[in-house]
């Protein structure tokens, strides 16, 4: 028997005498109890990994959270970042943390703002024009969603390699520049868009293209903001191409390193997990700023569709 | 009532998706259907051998492998992260608006990590005696302490499945969370009066109602699945990704080694052309069966 025995053994006692007295209330009880349940059992590893990154030595396995405060002099440190940043040795000479966490930057950012602008662009034709080969181009669309993106992944690296891309930024870039799914969204949004106000602005000399830009887009913002969340974190987080487009030490990605990084440092887990813990800052400010878009963004093509 | 636009303008709109899709799609999905009857020396050489790769992988004990775990993990997902989402949406779905919002953003959190840091973060909460888990479930059950989850073949595959539950249950919640909300509560209000328990209320009212999601979500879980590859190879690094006795290699990471790592991309190729039509077929089925229990 230990604490958490115990307070299991409270919670149902509560739950039985609240369920004697007024079973609407027991009930409420215990929804929120699992309810509260469950986020623990989830923010539990984000709690585990802020004083593991600062942990030195034997205090990394002694404490399972923090250790004391009066012995934060002798076991918490920022040992671990001075040695992640110290990055990794290369044929071109030592390759910095920080530039590999530039080469991701770079990579999610471009890829997101190229695939925003292609998709919308797509999407906004999809959804307010009709035009000949419209029916087989939503049918061939819809269908390659199905094709898994790791079956074209041999063929595009033999191209990459042609284009002369193979281990440069550009060549993760590139093949990735438009999204079906980003397209979807973006059809999905615009059907939405009143055609009395395209109208208004064609009548008022607006060209097509400047309609897009000034009519179209900031209507459908909200959607551009899920969408820009989805694809950064996919950018951001991407593996399988870089991992094999990638080869020079000062291309690299954060995931990529960090995947070689477990290899190297397998007793000092302190320092793959700093790592782990800056790379999960980028994509958690960007959520900050765009979850209220995001997940209505997200679901309404599941949900209306 | 679409507008019936004369002159250029959606070809233009459309030019852009048109060309990088048929250079970065539509030609190396043909390329990838004739490369995978070759058998490929890195990028540049290759010689066609018909249909010895997929001869190849018929009879390849990594490769059956490969497939088993796959397959149990999709079913696995199906069968156990879904139902765990959907009674988390349920949990959500009666709350108040203010905390639904809070809970929804914490479940779907880890979903910021992608599947290499998951699967890093997770290497170290697995760790014998110390790892966060390990000193978990002996807190919780006293047992489990000395559980080697990463090495020892019986305790693979709960291990990634674990740490799938944890990135992805909130990922489906909040499908199942926006469906909920959809559906229409004079429905169920009707049935209960009719004097339906609640779980007859949610297996013949809610549920069907919703079932255009649900149908939505699984083909997405199945289609998640059967393309699992960082998160056991950054969870399973020590024996890159495959796991004792093989337990924890995917097809993917089949893909990876016997494709890209060894040169061979027409194998790789035949490969993916065996997952693509896995997922093609069990798509198509779930649709057929959706639309059957449509009617």
């Amino acid at each position: 028997m230990n604490g958490f025995h115990y307070a299991l053994i409270a919670l149902v006692l509560i739950w039985v005498v609240l369920r004697v007295r007024d079973r609407e209330r027991a009930r409420k009880f215990a929804r929120w109890a699992l309810i509260g349940a469950g986020a623990l059992l989830v923010l539990a590893p984000f709690a585990w990994i802020v004083p593991a990154v600062f942990k030195t030595g034997d205090a990394f396995n002694d404490y399972v959270f923090f250790p004391p405060l009066s012995k934060w002099s002798d076991t918490m440190s920022l040992a671990n970042f001075r040695k992640l940043s110290e990055g990794r040795p290369s044929l071109r000479g030592q390759v910095y943390f920080w530039e590999y966490f530039l080469n991701s930057t770079v990579i999610a950012t471009v890829t997101t703002t190229l695939q925003i602008f292609f998709s919308s662009l797509a999407g906004y034709a999809l959804a307010k024009f009709e035009f000949r080969g419209k029916a087989l181009l939503m049918l061939f669309m819809l269908g390659s969603m199905m094709i898994p993106p790791v079956l074209l992944l041999a063929p595009l690296y033999k191209m990459v390699v042609d284009l002369g891309l193979v281990d440069s930024l550009a060549g993760v870039i590139v093949p990735i520049m438009v999204s079906t799914y980003g397209a979807f969204l973006f059809r999905q949004a615009c059907v939405s868009v009143p055609n009395e106000m395209l109208d208004a602005a064609r009548l008022d000399g607006c060209s097509e293209i400047g309609i897009y830009f000034r009519v179209v887009m900031p209507l459908v913002r909200p959607m551009a903001a899920a969408f820009c969340l989805v694809a950064f974190l996919t950018n951001w987080n991407a593996f399988f191409m870089p991992n094999v487009f990638l080869h020079s030490e000062d291309n690299l990605t954060v995931p990529v390193v960090l995947n070689l990084l477990l290899g190297v440092y397998r007793q000092k887990q302190g320092i793959f997990l700093a790592g782990t813990a800056l790379a999960m800052i980028p994509p958690a400010v960007l959520f900050f700023f765009l979850q209220k878009e995001f997940i209505s963004g997200l679901t309404s093509g599941a949900v209306k569709g | 009532m679409k507008i019936r636009h004369k002159g250029p303008a959606p070809y233009l709109f459309l030019s852009p998706y048109l060309i990088l899709t048929t250079i970065f799609f539509v030609v190396p999905f043909v390329n990838a259907i004739m490369l995978a009857f070759y058998e490929t020396n890195g990028p540049r050489s290759r010689a066609f051998v018909g249909f010895d790769n997929f001869r190849f992988l018929l009879h390849d004990t990594n490769f059956h492998a490969a497939l088993w775990n796959t397959t149990i993990f999709a079913v696995v997902s199906v069968c156990v992260q879904l139902p765990l989402a959907m009674a988390l949406a349920l949990l959500l779905n009666g709350g108040g608006s203010r905390l639904r919002g809070i809970f929804r953003l914490i479940f779907f959190s880890p979903n910021l990590v992608g599947q290499v840091l998951v699967g890093i973060l997770f290497s170290v909460l697995f760790t014998p005696r110390y790892g966060l888990i390990t000193r978990g479930f002996q807190a919780f059950l006293h047992w489990g302490i000395e559980a080697r989850w990463l090495t020892d073949p019986a305790l693979i595959m709960p291990a990634i499945v674990l740490a799938s539950l944890w990135l992805w249950v909130g990922f489906n919640m909040v499908y199942f969370l926006a469906a909920l909300q959809t559906v229409d509560k004079s429905l169920e209000e009707a049935a209960r009066i009719d004097g339906a328990s609640a779980w007859q209320v949610f297996w013949h009212v809610t549920l069907p109602s919703m079932r255009h999601v649900v149908v939505f979500v699984v083909i997405m879980t199945v289609i998640g699945s059967y393309q699992l590859f960082e998160l056991p190879l950054t969870l399973l690094s020590e024996s890159y990704g495959y796991g004792a006795k093989n337990a924890g290699l995917t097809l993917i990471t089949y893909l990876n080694y016997n494709g890209f790592r060894s040169g061979d991309l027409g194998l790789g190729s035949a490969v993916g052309w065996v997952i693509a039509l896995i997922i093609f077929t069990i798509s198509l089925i779930q649709i057929r069966v959706a639309r059957l229990t449509e009617d």
